[in-house]
């Protein structure tokens, strides 16, 4: 670790981890509630754990995300961080704000919630991924200006890459587009299209960025190609994933009461969506092939290869699956939309944040990586996690098709619930891959703790340090 | 990649290309904007309707529904409820009064949300409202949802 400051990723990454593991446990009661319907009921009715799995996955992946910022940040710009006092104060508000937010999930109604919170002097709330109280999402403003200001004054005061302002530019989009959360019209079409500012804007624009230039980064070190090389991909990648994804956007617009426009225009720039992340599949195997060293670190280029590929297999193909109209006139809103978001965020940013949690872990502690020992077992929990994740989207997907067939496709179509009924079989297989998942997320905090002798980079270490 | 294909080139792809087509998207949404009066129902966006979104919002509805497509898909899609309840609102009213506190062993139901009779009224004129909604195919492809 080259400054001090950067350890203040160590406390982000732990409240990640941490967060990780309650939305797991959250989503094996949602897998369980989906077969036995009274599973926890009236206690945790299925829309609070769904509440709480996904909050959960959007606050540790920002986590994640800021934790990251505050590791390469300051190696990239060759200085301290700016005001290391600010990143630790946020850290324990965004917990605090973020631990208050769950526990009222969790203990009273709903309704109530947006009563104590007042939500009625500005109305935010119930709304999905946006159920946080409005003083909650005000609070995660403030969080992210600080961080970005720190951040911000971090780079431009420093040596500028094009990795960090890459990150920048994600970071302040992020932080932008999460202001129309504040949004929320009567018109229920006017509230549906900006909703998606929040929603599409993030995961299928500026996200992209960050994980871009995550991954940029970590492919930087432990292969230690050119710079050079690597900064033209990765202007390349993000340049295709905005191409794409902003008119993209139009895919969510088909069935809302938008104009017909969106039909052509949804469909054609959507399709578009998978490039990028196919180009950062062949960047990821490309600079990997054309290393420069064999870093110690084995388990964080296995990370990085992964991510990729499932990014790539998740977002890409699973979204392509059922993105054009045609198609999504059957699918909306089904069990396939499902399939598609659980490998899209696993694939895309659930892993991106674990290969740099996995790079960056063993260095803040004070080794270039990880124990052998200790990356066996990290490894074992990427195949866990991974392969058990490909599974529940395959039964997620053979649910949603036969869904599609027996409510929408065939001649007598049958009610929802009656469908429900008949998909059983593919939800009990979903919530078995889901408990391995559960077991690789255990595997993998256990790797933290495993003891056993440092690995060293093979010949010096010194001589092919990056050269830009 | 190619040296023919610079650092520089792709730079220039990155900023051109966002800059480009975020302008588009922003002249598409302005014209989605003016042309949504003729689909979106907003003239039956009466102040009953208006209290009828707010309680969907607080009882958090969307975590287990989908209101056209969007949502949770846990529980039966709403934006054509009134329609697959023979355009009654009665009927709406009378499923979620029903609802057992309890639940129903071994399946899923809805809460029972205690809602008085003028809430009622607003969830199920709400829901009313959001099937006038003019959907593009007129989505869902049948009357199950």
């Amino acid at each position: 670790m080259k400054y001090e400051s950067q350890s203040i990723a160590k406390l982000y990454f732990i409240a990640a981890i941490g967060l990780f593991v309650g939305q797991i446990l959250f989503g094996v009661i949602l897998g369980l509630q989906y077969v036995i319907g009274d599973f926890l009921f009236p206690e945790i009715p299925f829309n609070v754990a769904r509440m709480v799995h996904t909050n959960l996955l959007i606050v540790w992946l920002l986590f994640g995300f800021m934790g990251a910022a505050y590791f390469l940040v300051p190696e990239e710009s060759e200085r301290e961080l700016y005001a290391p006092w600010l990143a630790k104060l946020m850290f324990w508000i965004f917990l605090v704000a973020g631990a208050l937010t769950i526990l009222g999930y969790l203990l009273v109604p709903y309704a109530t919630l947006a009563e104590i919170t007042m939500n009625d002097l500005l109305p935010t709330m119930g709304r999905e991924f946006l159920e946080q109280p409005t003083i909650t999402k005000i609070g995660i403003v403030v969080v992210l200006l600080a961080f970005i200001f720190n951040i911000g004054m971090t780079i431009l005061t420093g040596r500028k890459t094009v990795i960090t302002l890459v990150l920048l530019t994600g970071l302040v989009g992020l932080a932008v587009f999460f202001l129309f959360s504040f949004y929320n019209p009567h018109n229920l079409v006017l509230d549906k299209y900006f909703w998606w500012f929040v929603v599409h804007l993030w995961v299928e624009g500026v996200w992209e960025l960050i994980m871009a230039s995550l991954l940029a980064y970590v492919l930087i070190k432990v292969t230690g190609v050119d710079r050079e090389v690597i900064e033209k991909w990765l202007y390349i990648i993000i340049a295709m994933a905005l191409i794409s994804g902003i008119i993209g956007t139009g895919h969510h617009f088909f069935w809302i009461g938008a104009p017909d426009y969106w039909q052509w225009l949804g469909s054609v720039f959507s399709a578009l969506e998978p490039i990028p992340f196919f180009m950062m599949t062949l960047f990821a195997f490309n600079v990997v092939n054309k290393r420069r060293r064999d870093h110690p670190n084995k388990a964080a280029t296995l990370w990085a290869l992964g991510t990729a590929v499932m990014a790539f297999l998740g977002a890409g193909v699973w979204g392509f699956l059922h993105t054009l109209a045609p198609v999504n006139f059957y699918t909306h809103g089904t069990q396939i939309t499902a399939a598609h978001g659980h490998m899209a965020f696993y694939g895309a940013y659930v892993m991106v944040v674990l290969t740099i949690i996995s790079y960056s872990m063993p260095i803040m502690r004070g080794r270039e990586a990880a124990n052998a020992r200790a990356q066996v077992v990290e490894m074992w929990s990427f195949w866990l996690m991974t392969v058990s994740m490909v599974f529940i989207t395959l039964f997620l997907t053979g649910a949603g098709i036969l869904q599609v067939y027996l409510q929408r496709y065939s001649e007598d179509p049958m009610s929802f619930m009656a469908t429900q009924e008949k998909v059983e079989i593919f939800y009990w297989m979903r919530e078995g891959a889901g408990l391995i998942f559960l077991i690789g997320l255990i595997l993998y905090i256990i790797s933290f703790f495993v003891k056993g002798e440092d690995v060293k980079m093979l010949g010096s270490s010194v001589s092919i340090e990056e050269t830009s | 990649m190619r040296e023919t294909f610079t650092k520089g080139m792709a730079r220039n792809i990155y900023y051109g290309g966002s800059v480009f087509f975020f302008l588009v998207f922003i002249g598409l949404t302005v014209d989605t904007v003016q042309t949504l009066p003729k689909t979106d129902n907003r003239e039956n966006l009466t102040e009953e309707v208006v209290a009828g979104k707010r309680l969907w919002e607080h009882n958090n509805c969307i975590g287990c529904h989908t209101l056209l497509g969007e949502g949770a898909y846990f529980a039966p899609e709403l934006g054509n409820v009134y329609t697959r309840f023979g355009e009654s609102t009665e009927a709406i009213k009378g499923f979620i009064k029903s609802r057992p506190v309890d639940g129903i062993p071994g399946r899923r139901s809805m809460p029972q949300f205690n809602f008085t009779d003028q809430e009622l009224e607003e969830i199920a004129q709400f829901l009313k409202y959001a099937d006038g909604i003019k959907v593009a195919r007129d989505w869902p492809p049948n009357i199950q949802g």
